[in-house]
């Protein structure tokens, strides 16, 4: 099994390290450099290696959101129309991913899935692959994500006034016509604030992903402030993009939360 | 399945808990005193304490809990020791700690957090009550220390059930700083003996039950004024 958890390995304990330098040798080595060409996005400097895992981060949240909105929409309307044991797994999942916190279930899910995919290969006699830390990352973050969605998409279904499902019903409309051309364009307006709400818990969460050693916008950070020493530097520069991520966002929201509700009365 | 360290580690998984609830804890009742201020400043602040607590609300929600930490923890933790004096003074044994920092961190991103919750709160409550309470004679601070604030936290129970239970699932999170809490137990855990799900599990249930233990207890709190619908 690789562990390749590398955050506790080599904790910086200030208490130890600066009983043994004095002040003025804690900022060491790249001091030469001036704090504009330590982000600049050369080799020299680290700018490249953050824009990078900003880059990594976005891909990362979008395909957990792609995942997470199917994983949502198949969840709600397995809750609202299926069996009872159905409805008793999606349960399970929903409170589950819900109530345990995101870094031991992105850990967990982590591990056990690699390790499961290897387990059933060696027992289909194929030998163990290296599983890609995206699609991991990817997967995992989708499997939290979806079990939100569930609940926003439920809620935003439940929401579409019952006298136009009964409308397309009296049209002839079978369930896949009348799920396509009725409830859905109605439930995206209802679903959107809280689609929104997931995309940034999403972007963030995905930092998370640092913690099992893939390199997106936090673990790059920190590689960067670790080789440079210059911390806070870094790390500022990370939670101005990590906001400039969250800015753009609110504004595609707003922009599509205006689309998907013309037509509708201004203050209903 | 093997479950036989938990007969060596359970002291360590009990600290381990404590410092768990300690952080949340902490964060909890700092964040909140902090929140009200940030509410108030953003509702009837002069202008540029509004802004400032706006800004500050939108920074700390729109950058991740782990950033924030690491910036406080690395970026300014690696600051503190240029600070002259502070070595040596009765603060530092505190000051060096990871869980102080953790400590200060959640404190400062659940008071973002939180202050967005009870503004929307504070304005929930009606006005004719607020005037009431003016037609009493009673002074400002009296009207938001009788009136507006107790309704305002009760309007907004349901909501802060969910931010503390959230709250609860950051604190993992300290132990990238070196914080021994539950989860740093159950990596000990897991590099002392090789196993990877068995520690997830049993930390998992302390989770879960802590969260059933703070839903349980606001409902007793939400309880305690019956609410006529």
């Amino acid at each position: 099994m690789n562990l390749r958890i590398m955050l506790y390995e080599n904790p910086v304990r200030f208490s130890g390290r600066c009983a043994k330098f004095p002040p003025s040798q804690i900022i060491p080595m790249s001091s030469a450099l001036s704090l504009l060409e330590l982000l600049a996005p050369y080799p020299p400097g680290w700018g490249g290696v953050l824009l990078a895992g900003a880059l990594s981060t976005l891909a990362i949240s979008l395909g957990a959101y792609g995942i997470g909105i199917l994983i949502g929409l198949a969840g709600a309307l397995g809750k609202l129309a299926g069996g009872r044991p159905l409805v008793i797994a999606l349960d399970l999942y929903t409170t589950a991913v819900r109530a345990i916190p995101e870094l031991i279930l992105i850990v967990g899910l982590y591990y056990a899935g690699t390790d499961g995919i290897n387990r059933v290969l060696l027992a289909a006699g194929l030998p163990p692959i290296e599983i890609n830390g995206f699609v991991a990352a990817v997967a995992v973050l989708g499997i939290v994500q979806g079990a939100y969605m569930t609940e926003v998409l439920r809620g935003a279904i439940l929401a579409v006034p019952v006298d136009q499902i009964e409308a397309a019903k009296a049209f002839g409309m079978r369930p896949s016509l009348r799920f396509r051309r009725i409830v859905l364009p109605a439930l995206i307006p209802n679903a959107l604030p809280g689609l929104a709400n997931l995309w940034m818990s999403v972007t963030k969460d995905s930092a998370l992903i640092a913690v099992v050693g893939y390199q997106e916008l936090a673990l790059a950070t920190r590689l960067a402030a670790g080789n440079t020493k210059h911390y806070f530097l870094f790390f500022f520069a990370a939670a101005l993009l990590y906001l400039a991520i969250s800015f753009l966002s609110n504004v595609i929201f707003g922009a599509l939360e205006g689309h998907f509700r013309r037509g509708q009365p201004k203050n209903a | 399945m093997n479950f036989s360290w938990v007969s060596t580690y359970w002291s360590l998984l009990a600290a381990g808990a404590v410092q768990t609830v300690l952080l949340l804890v902490i964060s909890v009742v700092f964040g909140f005193i902090l929140a009200i201020g940030l509410a108030l400043a953003q509702i009837n602040g002069p202008r540029g304490l509004k802004w400032l607590a706006r800004g500050y609300c939108t920074c700390l929600r729109g950058t991740p809990l782990l950033i924030q930490l690491w910036l406080l923890y690395y970026g300014v933790g690696s600051l503190l020791p240029l600070v002259p004096g502070l070595r040596s003074s009765f603060l530092w044994p505190v000051l060096r700690e990871g869980f102080f920092f953790a400590a200060v961190s959640f404190t400062l991103n659940y008071a973002a957090y939180e202050a967005e919750v009870l503004r929307g709160a504070l304005l929930a409550v009606p006005k004719g009550e607020l005037e009431a309470a003016r037609a009493f004679g009673m002074s400002p601070a009296q009207v938001l220390r009788r009136i507006w604030l107790p309704r305002a936290i009760r309007i907004a129970l349901p909501t802060i059930t969910g931010e503390v239970v959230l709250q609860l699932k950051a604190t993992p999170l300290a132990f990238t700083v070196t914080v021994m809490d539950l989860y740093a137990v159950a990596y000990k855990v897991r590099q002392d003996t090789l196993l990877v799900y068995e520690p997830l599990m049993v930390v998992t249930v302390f989770y879960v039950f802590l969260t059933l233990l703070v839903t349980r207890a606001f409902k007793v709190v939400e309880a305690q004024v019956p609410v006529r619908r």
